[in-house]
């Protein structure tokens, strides 16, 4: 596609923006607390917005895209079963201890509620997914720039590297969440036009529906695979995604999406910025409202190029094997829908996304390398600033691992299988080892290390005895020599290591914490046990801030859109 | 913190709203052959536009009230 000028301006005042927040705010960091958490002074509405933002990197904007392209309206269960309870449970039963904990991260929680070598180890593994992260967007982003607009992919990948350092670099936490509410706003408003675009063009909703279910007997599904999101879950054969209902609920929702948005620092740091209790449990309720409206930005493109392409014979570009590149459904449907103008703010905001993700991931990568990590293991016992130092130098750092993944990332075809994979082998056993530590007080230390090991070595065997229908032995499976079970699709794969790595983590805790001696009394766990903690009440709170009213509401409204589009 | 994010993100839009209407007012309607013949950039302008001078208009507000300013230049960005 070609740009105007009026393209390029566009970019460049978006660019001139982000730098000049970071700008503005540099003069508001002084100390580590200030770099790392705001000095925790973040209004709840700020915070919920970036608590989103900061996940709608290059997995969001073309992952859900792809997904919505290759398995259709199924793919809102990443945001209706997995997403939106995941958000008003953490909202309303663990911010309370993440934030009256006083920890600065979630490594440092473990710490506190189990021991070093828990912390040791999440904070460790924790790292090496937030570098790897933040290298898949920066790698997506150049891929894709490369590939529209002609672009250098080593100058792309500069460019993305040099903004995101530049305006973490001057304002710390605060920078990077202030442009990711910036980044929500160019996000929606740069893709609701070609949504709006989008369905006009093939009829409304029921044109859409009428095309896909063209799309669905094509591919041998029953009519509704590509337009309804329940119907089709009784057995794995009846939809494209190949999973069926329990996998998806207990995988995708209880496992994957739980363990995400309730353990992962990365979300859980923009709570921890707000600036008081209530807007640190607030936070992620606020941010469960637009949430679960996402679908239809970011899945709906992808559902209608789909339609487009299947039913005028050509519209997606072809892989080598003669499928549609699915990662391409968002952009292709960019450049044939917005003119000079609104193309310029539609590339926009697919870059908004990635830096969002990108810096996302550093900021969480330099907190938990500066407390988790350096402050820990390496240099004890130094001063507040020399601690700031060290954080700016890990957000340089930070970014230059990020490049060094951007060069590695090129395997998998879906970015979401992929990052799907990671979360199964690390974060599928913490939510049963924040779940234990927080609601079970018995729960030890070595219970939980244990715990999290076994997790994390189940869903690495099962992974690597079993294989996707179609694959070949290797990174999707099946490394361990023998294959004793075949999935249907990659994601049923990712779902069911989830399911076992859980499982694994849970009963393995139980009874290595029943087994160990208790190392930390009833008063060392107050304010990080549930059972030993005072209540936070809601009374006094009008019903728009009080927390469970507003989870309540949250799950009401995700209920009514999983009938509507059942 | 110091700085009022309404303020940014309000500027932001605000510019892009008017270049988008400018734009949409001047350019070959030949271009919106792949928008199904409608001038997106003139009504998404308009929609840009709209929400940048809302936020600019509660920015600009909320300074009033909360620290006294002696600036008039306020009322006369409100739309």
């Amino acid at each position: 596609m070609r740009l105007g000028w009026i393209d390029y301006t566009v970019m460049l005042l978006y660019f001139v923006f982000v730098l000049g927040i970071g700008w503005v705010l540099r003069r508001f960091v002084r100390s580590s607390e200030d770099f790392f958490l705001s000095g925790r002074s973040i209004p709840a509405w700020i915070a919920g917005l970036a608590f989103i933002s900061a996940n709608l990197g290059a997995q969001e904007v073309i992952g859900m895209g792809a997904s919505g392209a290759k398995y259709g309206m199924m793919t809102s269960h990443f945001y209706w079963v997995g997403a939106i309870p995941a958000m008003v449970f953490v909202g309303i039963f663990m911010m309370p201890f993440y934030y009256g904990s006083r920890a600065r991260s979630v490594p440092e929680y473990l710490k506190l509620r189990f021991d070093e070598k828990t912390r040791g180890f999440n904070a460790m593994t924790f790292a090496v997914m937030t570098v790897f992260s933040s290298g898949i967007s920066m790698y997506a982003f150049a891929k894709l720039l490369e590939l529209l607009l002609g672009w250098n992919f080593h100058a792309s990948v500069l460019l993305s590297a040099v903004i995101v350092l530049g305006y973490i670099f001057l304002g710390g936490l605060t920078s990077a969440i202030y442009n990711e509410v910036l980044q929500f706003f160019l996000i929606v408003l740069g893709f609701l036009p070609l949504v709006l675009l989008g369905l006009k063009d093939v009829g409304g909703w029921a044109g859409l529906t009428a095309k896909l279910t063209t799309v669905a007997t094509n591919a041998g599904y029953p009519a509704g695979a590509w337009s309804e999101s329940w119907r089709h879950l009784d057995s794995a054969a009846a939809n494209p995604m190949g999973v069926e209902w329990f996998s998806m609920v207990m995988g995708l929702g209880f496992v994957l999406s739980f363990g995400y948005w309730c353990t992962d620092f990365l979300v859980v740091q923009r709570a921890m910025a707000a600036d008081s209790m209530a807007a640190a449990r607030r936070t992620p309720l606020l941010a469960a409202f637009p949430k679960m409206l996402f679908p239809f930005l970011v899945i709906l493109p992808g559902m209608l190029a789909i339609a487009l392409h299947v039913t005028r014979g050509t519209f997606l570009p072809l892989m080598s094997d003669g499928t549609p590149n699915y990662n391409l459904a968002v952009p292709v449907m960019l450049g044939h829908y917005l003119p000079s103008g609104l193309l310029g703010l539609g590339l926009t905001a697919l870059m908004a996304s990635f830096m969002s993700g990108m810096a996302g991931n550093v900021t969480a990568f330099n907190t938990v390398w500066t407390y988790d990590i350096y402050q820990s293991y390496l240099r004890p016992g130094q001063s507040d600033a020399h601690y700031l130092r060290m954080g700016q130098a890990a957000t340089v750092f930070g970014i230059i691992l990020s490049g060094a993944a951007a060069y590695a990332t090129t395997r998998f075809n879906n970015i979401m299988d992929m990052l799907q994979l990671v979360f199964a082998f690390v974060n599928a056993p913490l939510f049963a080892t924040f779940l234990l530590g927080m609601f079970w007080r018995r729960t030890t230390g070595h219970g939980a290390f244990f715990g999290l090991l076994t997790g994390t070595l189940a869903a690495a065997i099962q992974h690597g005895l079993t294989l996707p229908h179609g694959a070949t032995p290797g990174l999707k499976g099946g490394f361990l020599g023998a294959v004793v079970h075949t999935y249907p699709s990659e994601m049923a794969q990712n779902f069911w290591s989830a399911i076992f790595a859980w499982t694994a983590c849970f009963t393995t805790t139980i009874v290595i914490s029943l087994l160990t001696q208790r190392t930390k009394s009833d008063a060392d766990l107050t304010g990080l046990v549930y059972s030993l903690t005072p209540r936070q009440t809601d009374r006094g709170l009008p019903w728009y801030k009080a927390p469970v009213t507003l989870g309540i509401i949250a799950l009401g409204l995700t209920l009514v859109l999983n009938v509507i589009f059942w | 913190m110091n700085l009022d994010l309404r303020l940014p993100i309000g500027l932001l839009f605000t510019i892009y709203g008017a270049l988008f209407i400018v734009f949409g007012l001047t350019s070959d309607n030949a271009i919106y052959a792949r928008s199904l013949g409608i001038n997106v950039n003139l009504w998404w302008g308009l929609v840009l536009l709209v929400f940048g001078m809302t936020m600019l208009a509660f920015s600009l507000r909320s300074k009033r009230q909360g620290v006294p300013n002696p600036s008039s230049t306020d009322s006369t960005s409100t739309p």
